[in-house]
């Protein structure tokens, strides 16, 4: 049995828990900024994502059942174990099953009020789940397909640059990114508007500190989220670190560009272009990779 | 007499016997003790045979043994010491049986013109009959039983799971008699025959080395299975019932033929030679035309036994029989006697090991197209029982998938797959008939506000259905297995079938999760209701669950690895665990975590607890709002069911015509291969 726990993977699971949140505000906040320039505001500041979830601390704690807490919770503390998981260099499968279950909290937190606002944010959260986790699931195996194992310590530390041979999966990830960060055109689960047909749709019914672990276990996500970015072009050298940082910025910069060029899509149509996209562009990759080892060509 | 036709004997003992007892206090407590020693000699057959390496066999068990309970003390004398000579003896008797079940089938298919069921019938078994007249008994059998790791792990799920089924039953179909309109006879005696005979059946199959004895025991559950599902005798129950015989009689044709070419070609009825020879074909690079046809038609049977597309109807249909029954057929035994035969032919399912088209080529897809077509058309059930069925073809066709790759990662995924599916599925169908029978409705719709109604029971679904898909439970984790082996095979086409089933898989018990954790106002307790039997039978399953899913890493370096090592030594492979042991660890601490977290937190709440948000127009309750024209509305939650997408008859018409062509694809390929290779070594002539 090896099962060893180096110091290394306890540095980053603690600097993953301290700073993830930090990093992840700060993209909220800048997130924020940019989006108003492009809509000719100006925007608020840069920490206004902290000012938010500080304030809902400080609101009156209310709920609608005494079962729904414990789900949002849960989502939390799974949602950070998936990026401690990540961060130390673990099985990639391993960690994206992880999030599922958190995702899946979050859903069942929905669930649990048994109002029709949330049920209808909780059907479209799954529907969603449904049509990116091909996609997701299908990067993985790419990756252990091109670098040869699952570890994502394995993945960044060596081998070949992966987005090549990857390119047609890494395009759907693009896509599925858009749905993992809420971003319209797919922002069909929770909107940030209210006055809308769904209201707050899976968040509708949380309130106070909950919806503050809501917010925060998205900064979390969010910075893991963008972490996936960094597997197709870390290969262990700094040059690479550096240009794989400036993917990250540049493709995160496109998502709020989409985001900012799209009204939000119907659920029919969002399901069957992920399926789509999936299905030709990582099904298809993986098909011409598969042939690629065949020859020895990869 | 020893544990091996104890546990064949005493399950049928039981059985003749609580098919005269009408009564159910009597029959509570032989139901009781019967299920109570079937699991306990389990255990000990496991126990004594644990330590005696991979695999090992029981010369004379099986002859002298049984012959003395059936011909008594004065004949025995006359045969002791000829193991042979009583084999065959005994192997004269089960025919003798089979052709009074043959005949049986030939009148009720003649009575309620199901003509077809006949003919499969008439076909089978003088066939049968006439090879073991005139070549079978040249045959000598050296070994009528074996016992392995893995059938081991077989004999725990039949004899645990099982048992704890029958006991539950013993609660329910009180109920059910109680339930029965006026001048209906109570045919709960026969009910409880089947049920252990059954398990002896079952038992006989995984312990069976003599191929004939299997056959036997392979017929008597599909009969067993016919006559639980026409249980009810309705004519709904009488259609599906014959449904599954002719299925499974047509898989059982396969299996007659196959003992035909084993025996007429390589002289030999030992399953155990067959992997043997078929090992040693392998390993010396030899395709052998007719191993691999022999093999193709094993794997066919155990492909219509576990209801693989296109023969998954039967398994549906069986959802008319009583619950008891469902559960039974769902989760440790029939289905699983297909897979047990799929995974014992692994080794030779290699897809590149005999033929490109061959066995493993056929197993493969039509287990991944079963996977893939089945979780979808789940989706669309409102039904739980339908719900649930399609949910086990499609876990079968995922098993049947990693078998026919036939690689070690492949198998240990499939028999994990296995374990965790049987313990799994048995819960939530014995939960859904408990809820069927307080609530009065099997459709999940009619299931809002359980946790209100029956707190334990709905939290019993909670735990079954979250093992059935997410992490860190058993499932998954051999999800994960079967993916990885997938991918290390090459095999492109299943890793898309696996990405996206699963992804379905996601969908559909989300939903109905998320029925069961709604807190609707309201609600009161109608748990009270509940058999005691019932629930010992649910906790104890719980139990299992949450036991099994913490010594997983156990069972896979015991049991599982054992087994594996011992089936590809002849092929030198290198075997190890799908995953590696550090990521179980992982897994096991996530299962311990998600345990405890509910205990520590769920329902601890000193919040304030407020109404609902219903654009304002909540009256107050939750439950009814102020619409529009100033009448009150009652607020109906419904799931999606996108019947637009995953339409069930259109699923299972693509399921029809590409599992069709599979077959056809690859006996033709096989049949096109054996004439050629015939013509080479007759040098022309056919």
């Amino acid at each position: 049995m090896e099962f060893n726990i180096t110091p290394v993977m306890i540095v980053s699971a603690l600097a993953y828990l301290v700073l993830g949140p930090v990093v992840g505000c700060l993209i909220a906040g800048i997130d924020r900024k940019i989006t108003a320039r492009m809509q000719g505001r100006f925007g608020p500041p840069i920490l206004q994502p902290f000012y938010d979830v500080r304030k809902l601390l400080e609101k009156e704690p209310v709920t609608v059942n005494n079962g729904q807490d414990f789900f949002v919770m849960a989502m939390l503390i799974f949602m950070i174990i998936t990026g401690c998981l990540f961060f130390i260099g673990e099985n990639l499968l391993l960690v994206i099953f992880t999030l599922t279950t958190a995702a899946i909290f979050l859903v069942l937190a929905a669930y649990s009020s048994n109002s029709p606002y949330s049920q209808l944010g909780a059907e479209r959260e799954l529907l969603q789940m449904m049509a990116y986790e091909p996609a997701v699931l299908l990067i993985a195996v790419g990756l252990y397909m091109v670098k040869g194992s699952f570890n994502v310590s394995d993945i960044i530390s060596g081998g070949p640059i992966a987005v090549l041979p990857l390119l047609g999966i890494f395009i759907s990830y693009i896509f599925v990114l858009t749905m993992k960060l809420r971003k319209s055109p797919f922002d069909l689960s929770m909107s940030h508007h209210p006055h809308q047909e769904l209201v707050k749709g899976v968040t509708t019914e949380i309130s106070g500190r909950s919806l503050a672990a809501i917010e925060v276990s998205h900064w979390y996500e969010n910075v893991f989220l963008l972490g996936f970015i960094f597997l197709f072009f870390a290969n262990g050298s700094i040059l690479w670190g550096v240009i794989g940082i400036v993917a990250i910025l540049l493709l995160y910069f496109l998502e709020i560009l989409i985001d900012n060029g799209y009204a939000r899509v119907k659920w029919q149509l969002a399901f069957k272009w992920c399926w789509k996209i999936t299905l030709i562009c990582s099904g298809v990759n993986v098909i011409v990779l598969y042939f690629l080892k065949m020859y020895n060509l990869v | 007499m020893g544990t091996i036709s104890f546990l064949i004997l005493f399950p049928l003992i039981i059985a003749l016997i609580l098919l005269f007892v009408k009564s159910d206090k009597t029959r509570k407590p032989i139901v009781i003790i019967g299920a109570a020693v079937i699991a306990i000699f389990s255990i000990i057959l496991v126990a004594e045979n644990f330590s005696k390496g991979s695999l090992f066999f029981f010369p004379h068990e099986g002859t002298t043994e049984l012959l003395s309970l059936g011909f008594g003390d004065s004949k025995l004398s006359l045969i002791k010491g000829d193991a042979g000579l009583a084999s065959e003896i005994l192997s004269y008797a089960m025919i003798a049986i089979e052709a009074v079940l043959c005949l049986l089938i030939v009148v009720l298919g003649i009575k309620y013109k199901k003509y077809l069921a006949s003919i499969l019938a008439i076909i089978q078994t003088p066939l049968l009959i006439y090879f073991e007249v005139t070549k079978g008994h040249e045959i000598s059998i050296e070994n009528n039983f074996y016992i392995d790791k893995f059938s081991m792990i077989m004999v725990l799920i039949i004899g645990i799971i099982g048992s704890l089924i029958t006991v539950y039953a013993l609660g329910y179909m009180k109920d059910f008699a109680h339930h029965l309109k006026e001048g209906e006879k109570d045919r709960n005696p026969l009910f409880f025959f089947l049920m252990f005979l059954f398990l002896a059946a079952m038992f006989g199959i995984v312990l069976s080395n003599n191929i004939v004895w299997m056959y036997f025991f392979w017929e008597i559950t599909t009969l067993c299975s016919f006559f639980l599902i026409g249980f009810t005798k309705t004519q709904e129950a009488i259609n599906n019932s014959f449904r599954a015989l002719i299925m499974n009689l047509l898989g059982g044709l396969a299996f007659c033929i196959a003992i035909l070419f084993m025996g007429n070609y390589f002289d030999f009825l030992e399953f155990s030679a067959l992997l043997d020879m078929g090992a040693q074909g392998v390993a010396a690079g030899q395709a052998n035309p007719v191993i691999a046809l022999v093999v193709a038609l094993l794997a066919f049977a155990g492909l219509t036994k576990a209801a693989q597309m296109p023969f998954n109807s039967w398994l549906l249909g069986a959802m008319v029989a009583p619950t008891p029954t469902s559960a039974l057929l769902h989760s440790s035994t029939m289905v699983k006697a297909g897979v047990f035969m799929i995974v014992k032919l692994a080794p030779l399912l290699g897809a590149s090991s005999i033929l490109d088209i061959g066995p493993g080529f056929m197993v493969m897809l039509v287990g991944g197209v079963t996977f893939l077509l089945a979780s979808f058309a789940a989706v669309s059930q409102s039904n739980a029982k339908r719900v649930l069925a399609y949910s086990t073809v499609a876990n079968l066709g995922l098993i049947c998938a990693c078998a026919g790759t036939g690689t070690p990662e492949g198998t240990w995924a499939a028999i994990m797959l296995i374990v965790f599916h049987a313990v799994t599925k048995s819960l939530l169908f014995l939960c859904v008939g408990t809820a069927e029978h307080n609530v009065g409705s099997r459709d999940i719709e009619d299931f809002d506000g359980l946790f209100g109604r029956m707190p334990k029971l709905a939290t019993f679904m909670i735990i079954g259905i979250s093992a059935m898909y997410l992490a860190p439970f058993g499932m998954l984790i051999s999800k994960w297995a079967a993916l990885k082996s997938f991918v290390d095979a090459g095999n492109v086409w299943l890793i898309l079938i696996i990405v996206f089933g699963s992804a379905v898989t996601l969908f559909y018990w989300t939903k109905w999760l998320g029925k069961m954790v709604a807190i609707v106002a309201n609600r009161t307790n109608i748990e009270e209701k509940v058999n005691k039997s019932e629930w010992f039978t649910l906790t104890s399953l719980i139990g299992l669950i949450i036991v099994i899913t913490l010594i997983f890493p156990l069972l896979s370096s015991t049991f599982v690895v054992p087994f594996i090592e011992g089936v590809y030594a002849p092929f030198g492979t290198l075997v190890s665990a799908a995953i590696a042991e550090d990521n179980m660890i992982i897994l096991v601490v996530m299962v311990a975590f998600i345990l405890v977290l509910p205990l520590l937190f769920y329902g601890k709440t000193n919040k304030r607890v407020v109404d609902l948000y219903m654009a304002g127009v909540n009256k107050g309750d939750n439950l009814t709002f102020i619409g529009s024209m100033g009448q009150e509305e009652e607020v109906r939650l419904r799931n999606w069911y996108m019947d637009d997408v995953f339409n069930e008859k259109r699923v299972n018409r693509i399921g029809l015509i590409v599992t069709c062509v599979i077959f056809t694809l690859t006996f033709s390929y096989m049949l096109g291969m054996g004439i050629t290779l015939y013509k080479m070594i007759t040098g022309g002539a056919l």
